[in-house]
């Protein structure tokens, strides 16, 4: 496989969120406003990248059996690092994402790649897939979000578009986020199959 | 805080799947057949609760004594994969057929985010251990709840003529949308 | 490279090491962000107090005074002073009747308890209608507006329980929890108006010396 399908099919072909239905708790989670979907995808690039080098580094040296835990370990480390980094330098945003920081930790995302890719593959694969997998999901969670924001309350990255007495709240509330991400996926399904 | 307050409020009004979003994964995963949600729920509970003793007396015990709190997150999620796969051992060996029925639930919980929130969730709220243990099953209640209900609706989906796009995935999340609509009517309730 | 073998002592070593690892690389971010993340909080708090109570120029969080309101909650009393003289007292007051649990605010009282400004620090109120609670109480809007208000010269309940101030449209039980969580502020204050004024007479003798 070359390294830019490599990298691109975490976008389209492969995305966490539109296609493998994976990683959805912080998908519908922090998908109020733009801007935390934004942060919420960086942050878990970031752990995706750094576990997914750590991993396919130190894949010789782990028995087998012990796989998982290690891979857990890993990337449980990388999530406290962001935890305190964000919680420094951006305490506003540590407050919007709240628990799902630390819950980086089960997004499915991560560990499946660890597990399906890093560890089978060279470091600099792993980082490419890392990225273009967390860029991706990123992606998908910025989408919904500004579809949210801009439906919910009339705003997109915190712009006004339009007054938000014309919004629809529900947008921004919890039944908003499945009924969004549904026709979302509904939409994509669609295109794809025309494509 | 009276506990009948913590129970309908772990229950209804923060509904941990239709109003805080966790462990939507086997949500939509494992919710096609309402006695696989059931089985799905049993093992939920089981581990959430003693994973919740578990964490608490690992938060109070080792982490807050030695200043060691920012290791929360790597300590609870080693001794939650630690304690599901305890758990599956000693079913295997005492309860062969309460095994049968959880036994391939459980290698999933490791990744059921409701686990480890709802142990963050504990030490966040500041609960006591009696408190604690409430809050923990009468959420998997919750959760089970929520499941259950959204299996049966799924079950009769399955008879429906859905528009082509909308098959599978997208309708089941619309589906979840409209229960959690339903499920707002509570808040307020607390 | 061959992999290493499953056995218990390579398991269990492999297991060691990385989590010593985990653990060491940690504890170095810890240290490193430890005073960034402090600092971060006393700037979270000092923004709050400033917008509040401003013009003073003591450090109102070094004789912050933790009091206990009748019914029950935390309360946090930050004396704001210029030049050792009491300008008003930031109060970060609470409820626990929101519409979704509890309502955290910061309160600004001039000393007789007249509103100067507030911000609200915690809720859950619901998106849109009850959270706009940061802004409606300071719009000069018909009767929305507590600021300049005073909770007992004034009637601060919302019109339909026979106050003077306009409810959040669709959002009066958020309201209602907002104007008590300002009542409990000003009750805790002038029931501990002594505690906080003999906190102030404590204060001069400090202050002088370095003056």
């Amino acid at each position: 496989m070359n390294q830019w399908k490599n990298f691109s099919k975490g976008f389209f072909k492969e995305n966490a969120v539109f296609t493998l239905l994976l990683g959805m708790c912080p998908t519908l989670g922090v998908t109020s406003s733009a801007i935390n979907g934004l942060g919420m995808g960086l942050a878990t690039t970031f752990v995706l990248v750094m576990s997914n080098l750590v991993v396919a580094l130190i894949k010789d040296f782990i028995p087998d059996k012990v796989r998982i835990p290690s891979f857990i370990v890993v990337i449980a480390t990388f999530v406290t690092i962001v935890e305190m980094i964000m919680q420094a330098y951006l305490p506003s945003l540590f407050d919007a994402l709240g628990l799902f920081i630390p819950l980086i930790v089960v997004n499915c995302v991560v560990l499946g790649r660890a597990e399906a890719f890093a560890s089978k593959n060279s470091p600099v694969s792993s980082i490419i897939d890392g990225l273009g997998m967390g860029l991706g999901f990123a992606m998908a969670l910025t989408i919904l979000g500004s579809v949210r924001e801009l439906l919910g309350s009339g705003k997109l990255f915190g712009n006004v578009i339009y007054p938000d007495q014309y919004g629809m709240l529900v947008f921004v509330l919890a039944p908003g986020a499945f009924i969004a991400l549904g026709y979302l996926i509904a939409f994509i399904n669609r295109v794809k199959e025309k494509a | 805080m009276s506990y009948i307050l913590i129970v309908i409020s772990a229950i209804f009004v923060n509904n941990i799947v239709l109003s805080q979003f966790l462990g939507i994964c086997p949500f939509l995963g494992v919710s096609k057949k309402i006695s696989t949600g059931v089985g799905m729920t049993g093992a939920v509970t089981f581990v959430m609760v003693i994973a919740t003793i578990v964490t608490y007396l690992v938060q109070k015990l080792v982490l807050d004594p030695f200043g060691l709190a920012y290791l929360q997150t790597i300590s609870f999620i080693l001794v939650i994969a630690a304690l599901v796969q305890l758990v599956e051992i000693i079913l295997k060996k005492v309860s062969p057929p309460l095994y049968q029925a959880l036994g391939v639930f459980l290698p999933l919980i490791t990744t059921n985010c409701t686990i480890l929130g709802v142990a963050i969730m504990t030490i966040q709220k500041d609960l006591n251990l009696v408190e604690a243990v409430v809050f923990s099953a009468s959420t998997a209640v919750g959760f089970g709840l929520a499941l259950i209900t959204f299996a049966g609706i799924r079950e009769q989906l399955e008879l429906v003529d859905v528009p082509k796009g909308m098959r599978g995935t997208p309708i089941a999340l619309i589906v979840a949308g409209l229960l959690a609509l339903a499920f707002m009517g509570f808040a307020g309730l607390v | 490279m061959a992999k290493t073998e499953s056995t218990l002592k390579n398991m269990v070593l492999t297991l060691l090491v990385i989590t010593v690892i985990a653990g060491a690389s940690l504890g170095f971010v810890y240290k490193l962000t430890k005073e960034p993340i402090a600092l971060a909080k006393l700037n979270k708090q000092q923004t709050a107090i400033k917008e509040v109570v401003p013009g003073f120029n003591n450090n109102p969080g070094e004789e912050v005074l933790e009091l206990t309101s009748k019914e029950g909650f935390n309360i946090k009393v930050f004396p704001a002073r210029k030049d050792g003289e009491l300008i008003g007292v930031a109060i970060e007051t609470m409820t626990n009747t929101g519409f979704g649990g509890d309502v955290k605010i910061m309160v600004g009282l001039k000393p007789d308890g007249t509103i100067i400004n507030y911000q609200v620090l915690e809720h859950k109120e619901t998106p849109g209608l009850g959270t706009k609670m940061d802004v409606w109480f300071k719009t000069d809007k018909g009767h929305q507006s507590v600021l300049g208000k005073h909770p007992e010269k004034n009637n601060l309940t919302v019109s339909k329980d026979g106050g003077e101030v306009d409810a959040i449209t669709a959002a009066t039980i958020s309201s209602r929890a907002f104007l008590k969580a300002v009542r409990v502020a000003y009750d805790t204050y002038t029931e501990n108006s002594g505690k906080i004024a003999s906190a102030q007479n404590s204060q001069p003798t400090a202050e002088g010396g370095v003056q």
